[in-house]
């Protein structure tokens, strides 16, 4: 499923951004609807491709780190309609691999109204050292509840203290109503 | 009190609560699309059993990996078991990890500081 007229897909904003990467760097890419089966096939893939060769604790922190943003967009990636077609539930994947580091790379479909929060929230955890981390992590994890769309509230707050390392994240606006989400969590090797 | 026991899938953890053998365990692996409706069951079980409980409970939590959705029930079965130790039970949570998973371990002592039940952390090779 691609999108035609001028835009290619939203594939294209996620290889704009990583036009130095080659082939070769790529471990996984994926777009289209992100169910939980195809969640747990795009991580089992992954495990799969990266056992023999990664450190164990590497692997587990992409795997963790890929469990936790395809079940965002599983759980909160608006359908899409784009000339007249439906596309629920759209979203993509990029896992990529160089030298030093893990980039799992995921966009999806928001509503416009949700972006500053988001970009907020997101810019928050960028600020906060190890131990505010893990304190705003019980607090959620205390106070916090299962959300109807049965997220605890957690993922972006563990992805960002398990990896230590920044959140990378823009929106491209596509109308008045959505923007396109895309998020790079960065696993040090 | 009836035994609740659930096999374990790609998605969700083997559950084995079984007062007659005392046996109290959840190993495997837990990410399933809906945390509320694989643990529900688990956590009603638990609410009747506290009523009665044994003297000493040993409640086994040896899982291979659990996404933050799972990390909050797991929350909410050890609040149960905290409820137990206030009304003046015994209880010890035995977190197992692998050697080699440090977050699985890390994982346990956060949950320890977070919890009023004695831990005990054990590790285990393969």
């Amino acid at each position: 499923m691609t999108f035609t007229g001028e835009s290619k897909g939203f594939i294209n904003y996620i290889y704009e951004r990583y036009k130095d990467l080659s082939i070769k760097d790529i471990t996984l890419v994926f777009e289209g609807q992100i169910t939980h089966q195809i969640m747990k096939a795009l991580t089992g893939l992954a495990e799969e491709q990266l056992a023999e060769v990664e450190d164990d604790s590497v692997l587990r922190r992409v795997y963790h780190v890929m469990v936790e943003s395809l079940q965002n967009i599983n759980r909160h990636a608006e359908a899409y309609e784009y000339r007249g077609h439906p596309y629920p539930g759209m979203g993509l994947v990029l896992v990529a691999k160089t030298k030093a580091r893990f980039q799992v790379t995921t966009g999806n479909i928001i509503e416009s109204q949700h972006v500053d929060e988001l970009a907020m929230f997101l810019g928050k955890l960028n600020n906060m050292d190890s131990d505010a981390l893990d304190d705003l992590y019980k607090k959620q994890m205390r106070e916090g509840i299962i959300s109807p769309q049965g997220g605890a509230g957690l993922g972006f707050i563990d992805i960002r203290r398990k990896t230590g390392n920044h959140l990378d994240y823009s929106f491209v606006k596509i109308d008045e109503e959505t923007s396109f989400f895309i998020f790079t969590s960065t696993i040090s090797r | 009190m009836k035994a609740l026991r659930i096999e374990q899938t790609d998605d969700s953890p083997q559950v084995i609560l079984d007062q007659e053998d005392k046996q109290f365990e959840i190993s495997g692996k837990s990410l399933p699309e809906d945390v509320v409706e694989f643990y529900q069951p688990v956590l009603d079980w638990l609410r009747e059993y506290q009523k009665e409980p044994l003297a000493k409970t040993e409640f086994n939590l040896k899982l291979s990996y659990f996404n933050t959705a799972s990390s909050k029930l797991i929350m909410d079965i050890l609040l149960i078991f905290e409820e137990m130790v206030e009304e003046g039970h015994k209880v010890v949570i035995r977190w197992h990890s692998l050697r080699s998973d440090e977050d699985m371990q890390e994982a346990g002592k956060e949950f320890e500081e977070m919890i009023n039940v004695p831990f005990e952390h054990t590790i285990y090779e393969k």
